[in-house]
């Protein structure tokens, strides 16, 4: 088959995940995008598959400490703290910019204990600008010692039932890397009503700085991402993928197109693209079209032909 | 603000340690504000993977390479290396790829130029007050204070004279100009000039100083600072610094690099700021 021939076909990227229709599998990871309005001057968002939000709380949260944020070889690590405007300020001020892009808009939550969650879903699910709700269960339980909800899965359980009862929206909950066996927190959540899952979250991590033996974080310990952390993002979205049949998100150190394949391939049915974006604010742009590129190359027709084709 | 994929026109060590590097950069002698930044990034490398948030010292016009062409409109940057991307940048050449996102941040407050003005920079702090110095409407108003640990760390004081402000040299050591530090300078100088606006930029102790004197002197200042950032576009938050006011419950953070990097000292709270002082990125210091 000859080069030309290929590109007259007609190539389809689009994918579905939790019943939500995107036109390519490329989105970003909450907390690496803002808002949408902070690259709207360097990227099209009508691009993108999706919008993911930064993780919006009931109330306001104001964050920690800096430095907040400090590179590490191949990655960076970051305490931001979930600095957010509320869900209230994001409702009048944030989304009514992202409601004009003809792009799904994902609003990442988070809450301080299991009825906060379900206080922010529940607000949540009464806005028709909002395509669904992504769940990050990788914060502190302050109700019970502030034991990460992501990391004990009966706790990890409860909180998704919690936000299922109150929300019709496609759910899709983020699960920490930081677990002995992610397939268990996988199972549970799946069993508590997620109707997908997008993980890695970022690694914990933690860099000294050797002349004044003080950690480089504020707060000590941080988050790591970046190209460093893809290899073991991969191996987690495969396990998550072997142990739940609801759709998997894959993230994790992805700024090429071929980073994205190989979370295709393990089988997440779309990705998240996070530090990269910080590295270059037109990185999906161009990871979107690498991914057509090679898909021509390829000779494939379609991106879901991709998906779950791991050969072992 | 716009994402540029260009190159490297010149890189050269103006004392030791310290570079200066001259970049293509389309529209930004239009664009670039005095005080504002860009987001460097050396092209195509994963490592180092963040860009490098630097101050813009001048945006001007040089010839093109012939007749027939437009004039190359360029930037220049001044950086001192300190760490691993720094390292990396010594050894760029003369068409060498880079990126430069920007011109970004808020800069200098022009309105508050006309009457006497005072510029205090510290170290690799005097970059972003030249394209400052070169707005002043009446350049005999503006006198420039440069201080330094040592005279290695006094930069382009010619540049400055040529502007014809008033140049005052001190070094910490005393190898250059007046011995001690450049806040000590700046205070001799108010009792000249009580009614100079100052504005600063260097390190955060320096910075802190001159905060404490302008305050007792009730003289208005704006100061340009630096923190660690990954995105510059006000989206990673990772940047921020204390607003007037901040408390626990009341939080105030606003982003160096949108809100700032220059800010006006009354905006901000100086009770507990805190900052990173070993940067290698020249926002300031």
């Amino acid at each position: 088959m000859n080069r030309r021939k290929k590109e007259d076909k007609p190539l389809n990227l689009q994918v579905e995940v939790a019943g939500i229709t995107f036109k390519n599998p490329i989105m970003p990871a909450s907390g690496t995008f803002g808002y949408g309005e902070e690259y709207a001057p360097y990227l099209d968002l009508n691009a993108l598959g999706a919008i993911v939000t930064k993780g919006l709380s009931l109330r306001p949260r104001a964050g920690n400490d800096t430095p907040r944020v400090c590179e590490t070889i191949g990655g960076m690590l970051n305490a931001i703290g979930l600095q957010n405007v509320g869900i209230e300020q994001f409702i009048y001020q944030k989304l009514p910019f992202l409601e004009q892009f003809d792009t799904p808009v994902i609003v990442n939550f988070f809450g301080n204990t299991q009825d906060e969650y379900g206080e922010v879903a529940a607000r949540l699910d009464e806005l028709p600008g909002v395509a669904g709700l992504e769940m990050n269960i990788s914060c502190p339980n302050v109700k019970h010692g502030g034991i990460v909800f992501g990391t004990d899965p009966g706790a990890a359980f409860a909180a998704v039932e919690a936000v299922r009862k109150n929300t019709t929206k496609p759910l899709i909950v983020k699960l920490t890397p930081n677990v002995t066996d992610i397939q268990v927190t996988a199972r549970a959540v799946a069993e508590a009503g997620a109707d997908a899952i997008s993980l890695i979250n970022t690694l914990t991590g933690m860099a000294v700085d050797v002349k004044t033996r003080r950690p480089r974080l504020a707060n000590t310990i941080g988050g790591l991402s970046g190209p460093a952390v893809r290899p073991i993002a991969v191996r987690l979205v495969h396990q998550v993928v072997q142990a739940v049949n609801i759709p998997v998100i894959g993230i994790g150190g992805i700024s090429r197109a071929m980073d994205a394949l190989e979370f295709l391939i393990v089988g997440a049915t779309a990705v998240q693209v996070g530090t990269a974006n910080f590295v270059d604010p037109n990185a999906m742009a161009t990871i979107i079209d690498e991914l057509e590129t090679f898909c021509r190359d390829e000779g494939i027709e379609d991106i879901n032909d991709v998906i779950g084709t791991l050969s072992v | 603000m716009k994402n540029h994929k260009t190159i490297v026109l010149s890189n050269q060590e103006i004392s030791p340690g310290y570079f200066r590097m001259r970049i293509l950069a389309p529209d930004y002698s239009r664009l670039a504000k005095p005080g504002q930044f860009v987001m460097f990034r050396v092209q195509r490398s994963l490592l180092p993977l963040l860009r490098r948030p630097f101050g813009i010292f001048r945006a001007g016009f040089m010839p093109a390479d012939c007749d027939t062409m437009p004039p190359k409109e360029f930037i220049e940057i001044i950086y001192k290396v300190v760490g691993s991307g720094t390292d990396i940048m010594q050894g760029l050449h003369q068409g060498d790829p880079v990126e430069l996102l920007g011109p970004l941040g808020t800069g200098f407050d022009l309105n508050l130029t006309t009457g006497d003005s005072i510029l205090v920079g510290g170290g690799i702090g005097l970059v972003p007050l030249y394209m400052l110095a070169e707005s002043i409407p009446d350049p005999s108003m503006a006198e420039v204070l440069i201080g330094g640990r040592s005279r290695d760390d006094i930069i382009t004081v010619t540049e400055f004279e040529r502007l014809g402000v008033k140049t005052f040299v001190s070094t910490e050591d005393g190898s250059l100009g007046d011995a001690g530090l450049v806040t000590r300078v700046l205070e001799s100088r108010l009792e000249q000039k009580p009614a100079a606006r100052v504005f600063a930029c260097g390190p955060m102790p320096m910075i802190k100083a001159v905060e404490k004197i302008c305050r007792s002197r009730q003289v208005q200042l704006q100061v340009s600072l630096e923190e660690l950032m990954a995105c510059g576009v006000g989206a990673c938050l990772g940047c921020v610094v204390k607003g007037k006011g901040h408390s626990t419950e009341k939080p105030s953070y606003l982003c160096t690099c949108t809100v700032g990097p220059v800010f006006h000292a009354d905006d901000l709270d100086w009770e507990d700021t805190v900052s990173a002082d070993d940067c290698e990125c020249g926002v300031k210091k």
